[in-house]
């Protein structure tokens, strides 16, 4: 009687990969989540648990918000951080789950799609902000945001 | 463990998507914006967002779990009960956000 010849498992879809990708994609997941931690705990206690929550929520308040840089940047951060996150997590679910090569690059497109349309979107509607349109109902808008506004074209 | 991490996960990623979409209305109009995060504001989307919240906080602290666990020796040997330990923090948590957060939906206004 002979031992059964063992036969190494067989997981590799594909060649070798000489860029460590998974490597780098297993870092970034346990970084990248470390510092959204920080940023979306952040997120939803100032915007659902101080002052009156939800309730409070509206276009005034987001401009109150973002009159402020530091709300900008940190929310573009979010944004970025989060979709790359996300979207690697999504990444990862497609190669478990998705048995065939054409679902898999059908399932990738899609999620590279979007990707970048969220990405650009989110961070155009952040930086091109206008508090304070011309054409809204003045009932709309944050008073004090279009005052300082206002204050600051007319001292220039 | 590792199923839930990974359907809060998908959760989380699609309402990402789709608020990124909303917020993105303030740079069509304050109405427009005003009328769709108003509908945020009803008792059904009011329970929604909790479980939303709830499924963010978990995967928040079951991601510190995983971190530890990789990098921490003592965490990986005790990893099941650090299991406990993230239901034990996510309901005090839960227990912090619910009450306020419903009182805001449910509470007039």
């Amino acid at each position: 009687m002979t031992a059964p010849e063992l036969v190494p498992p067989r997981y590799r879809r594909g060649p070798h990969s000489r860029t460590h990708i998974e490597k780098w994609s297993w870092l970034f997941m346990r970084a990248s989540g470390a510092v959204l931690i920080v940023l979306v705990m952040t997120h939803l206690f100032v915007n659902l648990m101080t002052g009156d929550g939800i309730s409070a929520i509206d276009f005034a308040f987001v401009a109150g918000k973002w009159a402020n840089p530091l709300w900008q940047w940190w929310d573009v951060t979010m944004l970025v951080l989060a979709m790359i996150h996300g979207s690697n997590g999504m990444r990862v679910l497609i190669n478990d789950y998705a048995r065939t090569g054409w679902l898999r690059k059908t399932l990738k497109t899609a999620l590279a799609a979007a990707f970048s349309l969220v990405v650009v979107l989110g961070s155009l509607v952040i930086f091109t902000f206008d508090p304070c349109p011309t054409d809204a109902s003045p009932t709309d808008l944050n008073p004090d945001v279009c005052a300082s506004i206002l204050n600051a074209s007319e001292a220039s | 463990m590792w199923l839930a991490h990974r359907t809060t996960g998908v959760a989380i990623f699609f309402f990402l998507l789709v608020h990124v979409t909303d917020t993105a209305l303030v740079r069509v109009s304050p109405d427009a914006y005003n009328q769709v995060i108003g509908l945020y504001k009803n008792p059904l989307m009011g329970l929604v967002e909790s479980g939303l919240v709830a499924a963010i906080t978990f995967h928040a602290l079951n991601g510190l779990r995983v971190i530890s666990v990789d990098v921490w020796k003592w965490a990986n040997k005790h990893q099941t009960a650090l299991a406990w330990v993230v239901w034990a923090i996510w309901i005090v948590a839960m227990a912090g956000f619910l009450p306020r957060h419903l009182g805001h939906v449910f509470g007039g206004e």
